[in-house]
């Protein structure tokens, strides 16, 4: 047993995921508290790079005291089966104080598995930690936290963005690396086929200036037309969140979330959305949140700049007409 | 093909939430329970797999308040077997459940397990990788298109920005449903009050409730926020001219 913790480094086709840096930073704080180091675990093939050289977008490095690094051909691209067996292995010998994952697609595949298969304890969806040991989870789309110890012997904890930032898990040193030994993986149960392309669409959201974004609260497809009204007025176009895109009424190159794209226009309009956490970590990027929905405990107004809560369908036809007398004029 | 889905009852948060008086629980005095949503979809893909590919879809849900109109709008739906757990579920975690599911999903011997990727009070790992690690099956979770063939199941699982990985996963295994490949269906209620005449609910008991494995709750509370949106107030005309003022000021108009 040790007092580090250990970050699993999120990374697809050649590139780390922001949100492994935002679990470096929350990994540093914890092992302020534990006194431990922080280990960054790297698996992949030939992907000592990702830790050995800068970030191409950043510059930086991971803020990790040191890389755990697994190389392998069936860990080249991530697939559950794979990744889950190389870990229970490291997670079982060195029995570090925690292990951070992403509450991402790849992150909740492995957590829970390992929480059962070794009987470990995890924690999901945390947003922070502090020196003394505590974790703050964000549960009930937003509108409710919780907060206790960290569980041991070791905790497996799935982490979201949004209270650290990636500048904080990174710095200008190269960690160092150390090839750790990887056990069996065979059989493999799940192996990777092949990649779809995103679907392009006539519009790239994460370009745009002005984006009017629909929720859950626009009801149904034939008020689509509504939103479209004012985004067209305002020079910008309509995008959604995650139930509007299931819906099937807009295409899924309109989705903002976790799944879909991150955008940071000038204004983001939210008509009807409540700003649940898979949804606001996309958003934070905008220049200003505009949130209008009923519900005064919608965690949508604790990011938004200004909010109303006029019903959008009482708002929507005057504000369109405005805007548009206002460009007229 | 015998499918299961494992359906779990979440708080409605159209509602408003309550902390009870402990200060580290949710108050159920009054809180309505739905089916989580991402359930809902893996129901409609169950149901999908089964008319495509022919098989048993069965249901299974703890025995909370609500219970038996989800499993007869499943009934309705399509599903052919609907199981309730009996139990002591009110505050039981993830774990807990995972392990009551594991014990009557052996006895199905399934082919394949579908349950939605996450639901909004998980705070103990989700419910579909805590089964495939009871069960030692494999797991995929984010899956928004499931096809079936040669003992194995072509799923598409969900990265960001809109990339899809096709993963081969052997069976049996268990899915994570972020969406189904169509909106889950509409049933009317006529036809959810049939199946409460004609279908039954089958009843079996959870063998002792074991939480260990999530973490202890010191303190809940709703967030307090640093910031606040300043909140435009009015009639829609006067509410309208302020955000008009609003998008001259940003420069958009």
């Amino acid at each position: 047993m040790n007092n580090d913790v250990y970050v699993v480094i999120e990374h697809l086709r050649g590139q780390v995921a922001e949100i492994s840096y935002v679990m470096l930073a929350g990994a540093r704080e914890l092992v302020k508290g534990y006194g431990g180091s922080v280990a960054a675990v790297l698996l992949g093939q030939n992907a000592r790079g990702l830790a050995e050289n800068p970030s191409p977008t950043s510059g930086q490095y991971m803020a990790a005291d040191k890389v755990l690094y697994m190389d392998h051909p069936a860990l080249s691209e991530f697939t559950s089966d794979a990744y889950q067996k190389a870990l229970a292995g490291l997670v079982s010998k060195d029995q570090p104080r925690a292990v951070i994952f992403g509450s991402t697609s790849i992150g909740t595949d492995l957590a829970s598995t390992l929480s059962m298969k070794l009987n470990l304890p995890t924690v999901s969806s945390c947003s922070s930690f502090s020196a003394d040991g505590k974790f703050t989870s964000q549960i009930c789309g937003g509108k409710i936290m919780a907060q206790g110890d960290l569980p041991g012997p070791t905790a497996l904890v799935t982490m979201v963005p949004g209270v650290y930032k990636a500048e904080q898990g990174q710095n200008s040193q190269a960690p160092v690396l150390t090839l750790v030994d990887i056990p069996p993986l065979d059989p493999l149960r799940v192996t990777l086929a092949g990649y779809i392309e995103p679907e392009s669409g006539d519009i790239d959201i994460a370009k745009e200036k002005v984006l009017v974004s629909v929720g859950r609260g626009i009801q149904n497809q034939d008020n689509i037309v509504l939103a479209e009204e004012l985004a067209t007025a305002l020079g910008g176009v309509v995008s959604g969140s995650r139930p509007v895109i299931d819906q099937g009424w807009l295409s899924t190159s309109r989705l903002v979330g976790k799944s879909g794209k991150h955008v940071k226009p000038k204004i983001y309009l939210a008509l009807g959305i409540s700003g649940a956490p898979e949804h606001t970590e996309a958003i934070t990027d905008s220049d200003t949140i505009i949130a209008i929905n009923t519900d005064p405990g919608a965690p949508i107004f604790n990011i938004a700049k200004y909010g109303t809560e006029t019903d959008l369908f009482d708002l929507i036809e005057v504000l369109t007409s405005q805007v548009k007398a206002a460009k007229g004029g | 093909m015998n499918i299961i889905i494992l359906v779990k009852l979440v708080p409605d948060l159209v509602e408003e939430l309550a902390i009870d008086s402990s200060g580290i629980a949710l108050d159920t005095t009054w809180m309505r329970m739905i089916i989580n949503e991402f359930d809902d979809h893996a129901i409609e893909q169950g149901i999908l797999l089964k008319e495509r590919n022919g098989g048993v879809v069965t249901v299974v849900a703890p025995d909370l308040e609500g219970v038996d109109d989800v499993l007869f709008t499943a009934a309705a739906k399509g599903a052919d077997k609907l199981i309730k757990i009996k139990g002591d579920f009110i505050g039981a975690n993830n774990h807990a459940l995972a392990r009551a599911f594991s014990a009557i999903v052996k006895e199905l011997q399934p082919d394949l397990v579908l349950t939605g990727v996450q639901a909004n009070n998980d705070l103990d790992g989700s419910l579909g990788p805590l089964l495939a690690g009871c069960l030692e099956m494999p797991y995929v979770g984010y899956i928004s298109g499931v096809s079936l063939g040669d003992g194995k199941s072509r799923t598409r699982k969900e990265y960001p920005g809109g990339l899809i990985a096709e993963m081969d996963v052997s069976l049996p295994a268990v899915l994570g449903i972020q969406a189904a490949e169509q909106p889950p269906r509409y049933v009317a209620v006529s036809k959810v009050r049939q199946m409460m005449k004609t279908s039954t609910i089958e009843e079996q008991a959870a063998t002792g409730l074991d939480m260990a494995g999530g973490p202890s709750i010191g303190r809940m509370f709703q967030p307090e926020t640093a910031q606040h949106a300043t909140m435009i107030t009015g009639s829609p005309e006067e509410v309208a001219t302020k955000l008009v003022a609003i998008f001259k000021e940003l420069g958009v108009l």
